[in-house]
């Protein structure tokens, strides 16, 4: 019962914001938004016994992911009454391919095939399992080549994010390490050797 | 009354339609695009959860890990490209990218 309640209110929480995020107004709120339907997904996670990805949620998405995302909309200057040209005509067509969408996904997914009957609950795990040990167990055995493939993306995501940002403005003045360390007495100090000047 | 999958499964149908009606109506701004992807994401994750619940099976959890990489990485890089977009443009309007045509 309790799980019920759990389960709708942040399903509730999740669907309003994530409505929110479509149709706000200024990129900013849409981000906030976003982070409220991380938050609240994350919730339904935990009481999917997914603990792990639920705080990974929080952490990477919440924690990075949506920071990116709000530092980016921050520091571009957006003319938001721009960007909002043709939210008012295509909103009929949005409306009807959603209803579509979720017609056609409903039908499947309320059948039968998917309820308490066909498919009931799991037994709820005792207390000392650990999802975050149990989820170890099989990423570093059995999905160990993937893990390493994930790593890999992730390596090329910073390499290509950093190289795309990346310029070298010209008239810009920096420092350069590498010849400041190798500087030597005689590059700097000069001693001009001269005669003491008479009065 | 207890959850059963179809609760999640509706959510996450929700959820995606939601983000779809979000690409085709805010064609004109590349950031609530970029979110909307993000939510589909989360959408496809939930299930992926959800399934893996019920089925008392961790794949579908490991898969959801992998999801969440490769989801960050595309952010990184979308945002970048945006960045680098916008300096050069000024501009971040769909409407305005309209170069490479054919």
């Amino acid at each position: 019962m309790i799980e019920s309640l759990v389960f709708y209110f942040f399903a509730a929480i999740t669907i309003v914001s994530a409505g929110a995020v479509i149709t706000a107004r200024n990129p900013v709120h849409a981000a906030l938004s976003l982070v409220l339907t991380f938050f609240s997904s994350a919730f339904i996670w935990m009481l999917l016994e997914a603990e792990f990805l639920a705080i990974t949620l929080v952490l990477v998405y919440v924690g990075a992911v949506m920071v990116l995302f709000l530092f980016v909309v921050m520091m571009l200057d957006i003319n938001i009454a721009r960007i909002r040209e043709g939210f008012i005509k295509f909103l009929p067509v949005g409306i009807a391919l959603a209803l579509i969408m979720f017609g056609l996904i409903y039908y499947v997914v309320s059948g039968d095939q998917f309820s308490l009957e066909s498919m009931a609950a799991p037994v709820a795990k005792a207390a000392d399992y650990s999802n975050t040990k149990e989820l170890g167990m099989v990423l570093y055995t059995e999905y160990v080549f993937a893990f390493e493939i994930a790593a890999v993306i992730l390596l090329v995501a910073i390499i290509a994010a950093i190289s795309l940002t990346l310029r070298r403005r010209p008239g810009t003045r920096y420092q350069n390490p590498s010849e400041q360390m190798k500087v030597q007495k005689q590059d700097r100090l000069r001693i001009v050797k001269m005669e003491a000047e008479k009065k | 009354m207890t959850l059963a999958l179809n609760h999640y499964l509706v959510l996450a149908a929700i959820l995606f339609s939601f983000s779809i009606a979000g690409i085709i109506i805010n064609r004109k701004n590349l950031i609530v695009l970029l979110m909307s992807i993000e939510l589909m994401l989360l959408a496809v994750n939930l299930n992926f959860i959800a399934f893996s619940h019920f089925l008392n099976d961790l794949a579908g959890q490991v898969f959801v890990f992998f999801i969440l990489t490769v989801a960050a990485a595309e952010a990184a890089i979308g945002l970048a490209i945006l960045i680098v977009l916008f300096r050069n443009k000024q501009t971040i309007n769909m409407a305005d990218i309209n170069e490479m045509k054919g």
